[in-house]
């Protein structure tokens, strides 16, 4: 059996017989079992998923109504909540947590019957890049794995790469689900913000994230985004998507298209030389679309990074605060503590990178030097959101390399934290702004994967889709070895 | 010149449920812990859904107190680290983006003097701490999060304030005015704290935190102004600083100086989209906003000749307002309104027995009609009135119960004098020199006839038997 199909191609294989839910779920159990010791993609698979995966059989058998997904596997990062079992983040803080509630995307999930197939590895929180600030380990790119996998949604970025399912939701603050959807050669997507439900999801910077979807094909995302986005009553932020079919007229083409190709990201300082070679070749093959392709400058760009970890420090300052161990936590014996020092006491199980950024949070946004730092960061986004509102009225989408490196060795960033900030430096633009934007595989260069984003205006995610889409069909990339 | 401001902290206890969760916004009736939500707890992956009414309570007090109001507000995060607070920050309100908190610049006026409001927001109540165990090395800090995230409302004025008696005053105005616009309960235990700032001439504002009661808020502010006076006598300067309240002592304590002041890291509150509040809105609620206790009490004394005393009274308590407005038909306001601050008022003076009440403003209207037209004595109309209130039956049922009505048929009353003046000879005998003993013997009759008797007809036959003009 292939495990290695895309989501629509399982739903047709479903609907013509050419195999059983459980054959298909058993099958990538096993398939699990043989290749994660190694990738460590999933920090928990769901012990129910055969059973679910009869139940839906059951359904198909007596010609119940079945839901979209044909009890496909998908998995989900470990930050997005499911009733009644573990939502670590990564973190020994939430270690032992269950949540009480489902996150609406799982919902939606559920409700067109896919199974979850497990929760994924990521960076603390997510916060990271790489995985190595997993507290459970990291996991290993599918195409050598000496390679970070990118984050912080790598174990999901993982897990779609290496077949171990169909497809899986990621959350993107700052490029988590595009940086590794562009280091594992998968199809990354984060919404326009708002789009998608942030209910279960657990906070991070909650001005700009987003949960996306992580698929083989542009086609799966759209596929996948149909389900999950929309108005939800447990979200304030959230907005209508108009019941769009992300999927309609998918093919429609780029012809006569305007792409705007950033400047400060297309040739930054730290872009290699492969990620420029690919860069210019996806350029040209735009232009063969029929896209008129033309240099934009986003003169904001450069203090996007600094800007972006002021703001998601601050936030992160306030949404971690709740990890004192009081309602929720692990064992920790707090008599005879002071309070302060019974805060710091819970706090001990901290990551690194967590740690780093809370620190970061207590201090930019304080009085005395929020307008040094905080101020100064909200500044930026808001002059960045009117340069963007500018380009869109002259650009249908703006693309770039997705990183501007490929993959990384691990350990090679680690102790080095601004030249790791420095490779979110095309991803933050969107997620200041709450555009959408994407990122397409389009090219394998010495073994390692290198993918281009397409951003576009709020809500375009339909044009954009069309867009990934079009250059998605031109490139023909060799099929990962695991 | 002393200045003294104050902070005050009103739940919106009208309200069914919490701020940003559907948990009881009145949670003084559960368990410990058990009117909680994964939302009024910060368990993660729950986010704060804005509850709407809220916005519109808070606006009302807004307008009420005669502030602007924006056309949208915002909510911000205040992070500190406390037992009682679920996430670690609250959300509250800031006027950092222009002004985007409930209202601002509003004024209220008490007595001749005119009390500036400076802001006004909308926030949520954090937790309780309560305290066990005997000593301090045994006591024990349990949290209750049933009260976390009630709908709270911050009211802050001016320091316009001379007098701790100008205080308690503003206090007993406001409180009247929240529960008169029916948001808020102010009676309730915790619904209305205040904090107050005291500073005198040449010295630095120092706030008084952590007072129960309006009443010891006034006797904290004295205290304070006395304490500071007495600094600056002796040439010691005032420094800026917290104070608490010891209720025991009976005196303020220093809690915490400037070069402390907590950090709160204000950001905007990205769960919760701005909300805008536009004019169709305002006008709505303006146009339902309860009449202001002012133009209640000049209505009641323009329109129904009520005496302003009386008036005052009635106007400024809700309850007995609303009582007042369901018996009145117009013909006897005057009797009604003095029943209600008369008799009723004493008889339900407490919460529980207001809320025990089964009487109705048809039941003070017939009484009064009662009266008037003599079927009914004003001692009976008491004993009815304790029944009313028990039972809320018909008042002609009670009438016929308890057997009230009066007693004027000529020949049963004649029976009673004679019996009367066959008991009290020396009554009789005393009479002839002084008639005045005849009302001494009225009230023979009435004890006898447990109030019943028709005072005008006993009066007369009393005199006729004596042979009194």
């Amino acid at each position: 059996m292939n495990l290695g199909i895309s989501a629509l191609n399982y739903v047709n294989g479903i609907k013509n017989n050419e195999f059983t839910v459980e054959e298909f779920i058993s099958e990538s159990l096993d398939h699990i079992k043989q290749v994660d010791e190694k990738l460590h993609a999933f920090l928990r698979i769901n012990d129910f998923a055969i059973k679910n995966a009869k139940e839906i059989d059951a359904k198909i058998k007596s010609n119940q109504n079945v839901g979209k997904c044909y009890g496909m596997p998908i998995s989900i990062k470990d930050n997005i909540c499911i009733e009644g079992s573990k939502t670590t983040c990564a973190s020994k803080v939430l270690e032992n947590f269950i949540a009480p509630h489902t996150s609406t995307v799982v919902s939606r999930l559920h409700s067109e019957d896919s199974i979850i197939i497990g929760k994924t590895n990521m960076d603390e929180f997510a916060m990271g890049l790489s995985t190595e600030f997993s507290a459970y380990g990291p996991s290993k790119n599918p195409w050598n794995n000496d390679f970070v996998p990118g984050g912080s949604s790598g174990g999901s970025g993982v897990s779609v790469a290496a077949n171990e399912c169909i497809a899986s939701l990621g959350s993107d603050t700052g490029g988590s689900i595009r940086n590794p959807a562009s280091f594992c050669s998968v199809v990354g997507l984060k919404p326009t913000y708002g789009l998608v439900s942030r209910y279960g999801l657990v906070s991070y910077s909650n001005s700009i994230e987003q949960i996306g979807p992580m698929t083989k094909t542009v086609e799966d995302s759209a596929f996948l985004l149909n389900i999950i986005s929309g108005i939800d009553p447990n979200d304030n932020t959230t907005l209508d998507n108009k019941n769009q079919d992300y999927l309609s007229d998918i093919d429609a083409g780029i012809d006569g298209k305007k792409i705007g190709i950033v400047t400060e990201m297309a040739n930054s300082d730290g872009l290699s030389t492969n990620v420029l070679d690919a860069t210019n070749d996806s350029i040209k093959t735009f232009e063969k679309l029929g896209a008129n392709c033309e240099h934009v400058s986003l003169q904001m760009v450069p203090y996007t990074v600094a800007a972006y970890y002021t703001i998601t420090s601050t936030e992160a300052g306030s949404n971690l605060a709740r990890y004192d161990n009081v309602r929720y936590g692990y064992e920790l014996d707090s008599s005879g503590f002071e309070f302060n020092s019974y805060i710091s006491q819970a706090r001990s199980k901290l990551g690194p990178e967590v740690i780093r950024r809370m620190i970061l949070g207590g201090f930019v946004p304080s009085a005395g030097h929020a307008g040094k730092y905080f101020s100064k960061a909200l500044k930026v986004k808001s002059k960045l959101i009117t340069e963007i509102k500018h380009v869109f009225e002259k650009f249908d989408f703006l693309i770039s390399p997705t990183v501007p490196i490929q993959p990384f060795k691990f350990g090679e960033k680690i102790n080095d934290p601004v030249s790791f900030m420095m490779v979110d430096f095309n991803t933050v633009t969107a997620n200041l702004t709450g555009i959408p934007a994407i990122s397409v595989p389009y090219k394998i260069t010495n073994g390692l994967p290198i993918g281009i984003q397409i951003m576009a205006n709020n809500l375009e995610e339909h044009s954009m889709l069309q867009a990934a889409y079009a250059l998605e069909k031109t490139v023909d990339l060799p099929e990962v070895q695991i | 010149m002393t200045k003294i401001g104050l902070e005050i902290h009103c739940q919106l206890t009208k309200l069914e449920s919490k701020l940003f969760c559907s948990c009881k916004a009145n949670y003084r009736e559960f368990e410990p812990n058990t009117n909680i939500c994964p939302i009024c707890m910060g368990i993660p992956g729950s986010l704060p859904l804005l509850n709407k009414s809220a916005v519109e309570k808070a606006t009302l007090i807004a307008m009420a107190l005669d502030c602007r109001t924006p056309d949208k507000i915002a909510f911000f995060r205040k992070n500190y680290f406390y037992p009682d607070l679920p996430k670690n920050f609250q959300i509250t309100q800031l006027n950092a983006y222009g002004n985007t908190s409930i209202g601002w610049e509003g004024k209220i006026s008490v007595g001749n003097v005119k009390i500036r409001i400076r802001r006004i927001q909308l926030e949520e109540d954090p937790g309780r701490l309560i305290y066990e165990g005997a000593t301090e090395k045994t006591k024990l800090t349990l949290v209750d999060y049933n009260r976390a995230g009630t709908p709270l409302v911050e009211i802050v004025t001016e320091p316009d304030f001379e007098t701790p008696h100008q205080v308690r005053e503003f206090l007993n105005i406001l409180s009247d005015l929240l529960e008169n616009l029916n948001v808020s309960d102010p009676g309730l235990e915790g619904a209305m704290r205040a904090d107050a700032n005291v500073s005198i001439e040449g010295g630095s504002k120092v706030e008084i935190k952590n007072i129960g009661s309006f009443h010891d808020l006034e006797k904290a502010v004295h205290f304070e102004i006395t304490r500071q006076q007495s600094l600056a006598e002796r040439k010691i300067e005032i420094v800026q600083e917290t104070r608490h309240w010891d209720d025991g002592r009976k005196i303020t304590v220093s809690a915490r100086t400037k070069e402390e002041e907590a950090e709160y890291r204000y950001h905007l509150e990205a769960d919760i989209p701005w909300v805008r509040i536009n004019d169709g809105t305002k006008n709505q609620l303006q146009i339902h906003m309860p009449e202001s206790i002012s133009s209640k009490k000049e209505r009641y004394v323009s329109k129904y000749g009520i005496t302003p005393q009386v008036a005052d009274i009635l106007s400024s308590d809700r309850y007995f307002s609303e009582l007042f407005e369901k018996a009145n038909n117009e013909t006897n306001a005057k009797d009604i309104a003095n029943m209600i601050t008369t008799d009723i008022m004493g008889l339900l003076d407490t919460r529980e027995k207001r809320d025990a009440s089964k009487l109705k403003g048809d039941h003070i209207t017939d009484l009064v009609e009662y009266i008037k037209s003599n079927k009914i004595t004003r001692a009976s109309a008491k004993l009815a009135l304790d029944e009313v209130i028990k039972n809320g039956k018909r008042l002609s049922e009670i009438i016929e119960d308890l057997n009230l009505g009066h007693v004027s048929n000529e020949d049963v009353l004649s029976g009673i004098i004679a019996e009367v003046l066959d008991e009290e000879a020396k009554a009789v005998e005393d009479s002839k020199q002084n008639p005045d003993i005849v009302n001494f013997l009225v009230g023979k009759v009435m004890q006898k006839t447990r109030g019943k008797a028709d005072p005008e007809l006993t009066l007369l036959l009393l005199k006729k038997h004596l042979d009194i003009d």
